[in-house]
């Protein structure tokens, strides 16, 4: 990796710098936007970026000048209106949160805009670069500190990091229990509004810190994303915390990777750096969402169909077993072909044929001349299904008083999720009887040592 | 409207700031008129100020040729009034339209996206449009069409918008994380995929890449009649499709479960109300800029709702409503040529909420605090008259000097003052405003029925003893509680529901039933009063004994 990074004329002076600060800012605002994902609040970092117009006109207006000072209280003010006013049409006027929401960023970015117009011929007052600011240009804007030169985005980015975590781990528990349960934070003696207002104090310092130095596009990505993944790997807050940072770092990273590499693949120099940044955090929770270990679209997927075809293969073995039942003495003469399964177990042909190969593998079936036979290992297989099958039945009948028609559907699904244990407790259960309710034999319980693998 | 004193306070606080830097507007006009893009300059007639913010700079010189002398706003002219009101400049004329036409479909359109709590898909459908943008402009420039032909970039702009939808759609479906969170997703990575394919566009040679950004961002001064021939058609068709499919978008909005269980496609339902955002959005988009189209989804749709609880009248307002912020707005920005006019609009938007909030008859703040504060007061006269009553009711009988007994009439502050928890000075408020009624007169600290105070009260007293009956006989709740709970629904019991529980439970011809528990709020007594109700079937004479425990 570092040699990759060398080729690509990779300079730590200048894309070190970038980085830090793109992996400040991203964990400052991760940290903080779990709890927004939490509290329903994910489109608040957008909703600050365009509201904070008004506080930067205002600014200007009073100290005429375009330090960046008064520019950044202003602009935080009125991101904390911005959080107030929505918290305040949402309760006194009963709207919904998101309209409520969108109805005050909107009115104040037009109320801003107004502003700025009357101003912006005085001034080059230019808004955009406030809510676009560049993260590549971070690196040239230095401060000294301890003899050190040092970017001031990285130092004010540090500050608000430190206070966010700080913030974080000092009111953890009451962060917890006020984000889940506002009434019953109340009732412990937590003041739950207190915290909401906390937070929305440092969301609004955090967003435009951010966005003097970074730009929106990233803070508003950070806040949400890297989140949002974070849930889909975890139900455990403080998990989900370390969780989101780590990807919000690792988008930082990436990003900015794939800012200098992507575009040269078709021929280009390199793009922004924060645009690859949230895209980079989109492609991390992207990944995230499709394979997530316990909500991932795809494991979810595959693990569906790896139980369907397991119970395919139960049936193969199943009617086997049924045919060298009823079909005379001899029973290793019992034998099916590929068609007649499909007819009965109503599957489709390639899974049965997957399922045939698998079970041929384990050696529970043998084919030949397309036709099946079962092995002694798949009987065994097939003996304790059976068995499950018919205890269940016997049980369904006799115990559960379902309907005698109504009982061969019912345990044709549960004979599939019946380990031994639940078949000996159904057998005590039943008194050990020998037949099941259609008058067939019900097979002994095979010997346990040789059904292990 | 609310919108002239805020304008005056601009003016002051421009004052206030102090008119200094007059020279150098010179100098930012030079060199931004030379990077405005050209077609802001074509339209530009002086009436309007165009923009949305980044591209501020570029268009603030077009204004300026008037302004630079003079910076003060000046108040229109009669003839300015005349022009702009009677839309004779053709400029004026198209804007006003497509304003008004855009409105008035979003505020119908935003209707339905905010009854299903998504406000704000507006603005991530707006904000996911900008890779589509940048894509078809990137692909036009490869094959070497003309790049900034409308409906190519349109048409990227409306399959990336799709796009987006469909990835909200996915990630609701698919995941446990909510609406919001979705939704701040798709709005953040999409932009920033967009910004970043803008950053490689401006590497591009041939590129004429200038004017992209206000394509996104909107030029509502500078429209067009074609922009308003689109934007025509597309509030048209969005209009159209939700009135014909009312039923079941209303059904979707109020309750998706039942719209399924219906036989309705909840899924295909959903993609039709989101393509009609999108095509709204992207017609709005690219004629008046991406923050006054997320307001005219949201803002016209939410006053609206203050003013109804029906879905059709909803929809007529919010489009009313929108139809008349555009108007305004624009006619604002065409008479004061120093504002834009999209901000106009959102701002008289914003006014027309803060009005709807206030003053809205369905759910506005003002009528629900007049609803409560009515409910409160017949709660404590209520109150006021029962206690009167009870405590008239327990009072042992006056001996007059002949030796005969008589009912006293009158009660004393101190009588009824333990029998809730009221101060003396609530007290003494209720007794006024029942004493205005003609309820009660007054007479120092006593209190007294007029004829029309005692029947109420009466009723009033039956009303509460019969919940208590009734929850003493049929709840299961022990007679010292019930008390408190009658107290509870009394004030809302309905005539019939008397009427039943009369039947239900009175078989003595008595006007008022008597108490089942003690009525003086004396805790020490209360067991006693739990046996006395107990023991205590029927007769009047009863009550003389619980009021001397």
């Amino acid at each position: 990796m570092i040699g990759m990074l060398g080729e690509t004329g990779w300079s730590w002076q200048l894309d070190g710098w970038i980085v830090l600060v793109a992996i400040l800012c991203a964990v400052a605002s991760a940290l903080l936007g779990c709890f927004l994902v939490l509290r329903r609040m994910s489109m608040l970092g957008d909703a600050i970026s365009h509201a904070v117009l008004p506080g930067l006109a205002v600014a200007f207006f009073i100290s005429h000048s375009r330090s960046s000072l008064p520019m950044f209280i202003g602009a935080v003010i009125v991101g904390i209106l911005t959080a107030f006013f929505t918290e305040w049409i949402h309760r006194v006027g009963r709207v919904d949160k998101g309209a409520s929401m969108g109805v005050v960023f909107t009115s104040l970015f037009a109320l801003g805009l107004v502003m700025i117009v009357q101003a912006a011929d005085k001034v080059d007052l230019d808004a955009g670069c406030v809510l676009y600011g560049s993260i590549e240009l971070t690196p040239l804007d230095t401060m000294s500190l301890l003899g050190f030169e040092i970017p001031r985005a990285v130092i004010t980015l540090g500050i608000v990091t430190v206070i966010n975590l700080a913030f974080v781990l000092f009111f953890y528990k009451e962060l917890k229990l006020s984000s889940f349960d506002p009434s019953l934070a109340t009732t412990l003696g937590f003041n739950a509004s207190l915290m909401h207002y906390l937070l929305m104090i440092l969301v609004a310092v955090t967003a435009v810190a951010s966005f003097e130095s970074v730009g929106s596009v990233l803070v508003v990505a950070m806040f949400v994303v890297p989140p949002a993944a974070a849930y889909l790997l975890t139900n455990q807050l403080g998990m989900m915390l370390l969780l989101s940072v780590l990807l919000a770092v690792s988008s930082a990273f990436l990003g900015h990777l794939g800012a200098i590499h992507v575009p040269s693949w078709f021929g280009f120099q390199s793009t922004t750096t924060s645009g690859m940044m949230a895209v980079a955090a989109g492609a991390i929770f992207l990944i995230t969402m499709l394979c997530s270990p316990s909500q991932g679209v795809l494991v979810k997927l595959i693990r569906r169909q790896a139980l369907s075809l397991q119970i395919i293969a139960d049936d193969v073995v199943a009617v086997l077993f049924r045919r060298e039942e009823t079909e005379g003495e001899e029973p290793k003469s019992a034998s099916v072909t590929e068609n007649e399964l499909i007819e009965i177990i109503f599957c489709g042909r390639w899974s049965l044929r997957l399922v045939l190969r698998w079970l041929d593998r384990r050696d529970e079936i043998r084919m030949h001349d397309n036709r099946v036979e079962l092995t002694e290992k798949g009987r065994l297989r097939a003996q304790n299904l059976v068995r499950s099958h018919r205890l269940w039945e016997r049980y369904l009948q006799d115990y559960a008083g379902v309907d005698p028609s109504r009982v061969h559907p019912q345990a044709e699904k549960l004979e599939h999720f019946t380990d031994p244990r639940l078949r000996q407790q159904l057998n005590s259960e039943t008194d050990a009887p020998q037949i099941d309710p259609h008058g067939r034999p019900i097979p002994d319980e095979p010997d346990f040592d040789s059904n292990i693998d | 409207m609310i919108v002239w004193p805020l304008i005056c306070r601009f003016l002051l606080l421009l004052k206030w700031a102090g008119c200094t830097i007059v020279g150098c507007g010179f100098a930012l006009a030079e060199s931004g008129l030379a990077a405005a893009s050209s077609g802001l300059q074509a339209a530009d007639s002086g009436l309007f100020n165009a923009g949305q913010l980044p591209v501020v700079l570029k268009i603030l010189p077009l204004a300026q040729s008037e302004s630079i002398t003079d910076r003060r706003i000046s108040l229109p002219s009669w003839e300015q009034w005349q022009r702009v009101l009677l839309m004779q400049d053709y400029n004026t004329r198209v804007v006003i339209l497509g304003t008004a036409m855009l409105g008035c479909a979003a505020g119908v359109v935003g209707c339905f996206t905010l009854l299903r709590k998504r406000a704000l898909m507006g603005d991530a459908l707006s904000h996911a449009t900008l890779p589509g943008i940048a894509l078809a402009f990137m692909t036009a420039n490869a094959m070497g069409w003309q790049e900034r032909s409308l409906p190519w970039l349109l048409l990227g702009a409306t399959a990336s918008g799709l796009v987006g939808v469909a990835a909200i759609l996915a990630i609701r479906r698919l995941t446990h994380l909510k609406e919001d969170t979705a939704l701040g997703i798709v709005l953040s990575v999409f932009f920033g995929c967009g910004i970043a394919m803008m950053g490689v566009i401006q590497q591009m040679q041939t590129g004429h890449a200038a004017g992209l950004e206000s394509f996104i961002l909107g030029k509502t001064a500078s429209m067009g009649a074609s922009d308003a021939k689109l934007i025509a058609a597309a509030a048209l068709i969005a209009t159209v499709v939700c009135v014909l499919l009312f039923k079941e978008l209303k059904l979707l909005c109020f309750d998706e479960g039942f719209a399924g269980s219906q036989g309705f496609n909840v899924l295909s339902l959903d993609l039709v109300l989101m393509a009609t955002v999108v095509l709204i959005s992207i017609v709005g988009l690219q004629a008046v800029g991406l923050i006054l189209m997320i307001a005219l989804l949201i803002v016209p749709a939410a006053a609206a709702r203050f003013w109804t609880e029906k879905m059709w009248e909803m929809l007529l307002i919010a489009a009313v409503l929108g139809l008349i912020s555009g108007i305004v707005g624009a006619v604002a920005s065409a008479l004061f040529p120093r504002l834009p006019s999209g901000a106009m609009i959102v701002l008289t938007c914003a006014a027309f909420f803060i009005i709807s909030m206030v003053f809205g008859t369905g759910s506005g703040v003002l009528v629900r605090t007049v609803r409560r504060l009515r409910l409160n007061r017949k709660v404590v006269r209520r109150h006021l008259l029962r206690a009167v009553f009870e405590a008239l009711e327990s009072q042992p009988n006056k001996t007059t000097p002949k030796g005969e007994t008589k009912p006293k009439r009158t009660v004393s502050f101190n009588q009824i003052l333990p029998m809730r928890s009221w101060s003396k000075p609530q007290l003494q408020r209720a007794a006024e405003l029942a004493a205005r009624e003609e309820l009660i007169t007054q007479v120092g600290e006593k209190l007294r029925f007029t004829r029309r105070g005692r029947l109420e009260a009466e009723r009033l007293t039956r009303e509460h003893r019969l919940w208590e009956l009734y929850l003493i006989t049929h709840a299961d709740i022990a007679p010292s509680r019930v008390d408190r709970e009658a107290d509870r629904i009394e004030h809302v019991l309905e005539p019939d529901v008397v009427a039943e529980l009369e039947e239900m439970l009175i078989n003595t011809r008595q006007l008022v039933p008597e108490s089942p528990h003690l009525i003086q709020a004396n805790p020490s007594s209360a067991n006693q009063n739990v046996a006395d109700a107990g023991s205590g079937d029927a007769g009047s004479g009863d009550i003389d004994r619980e009021a001397s425990p």
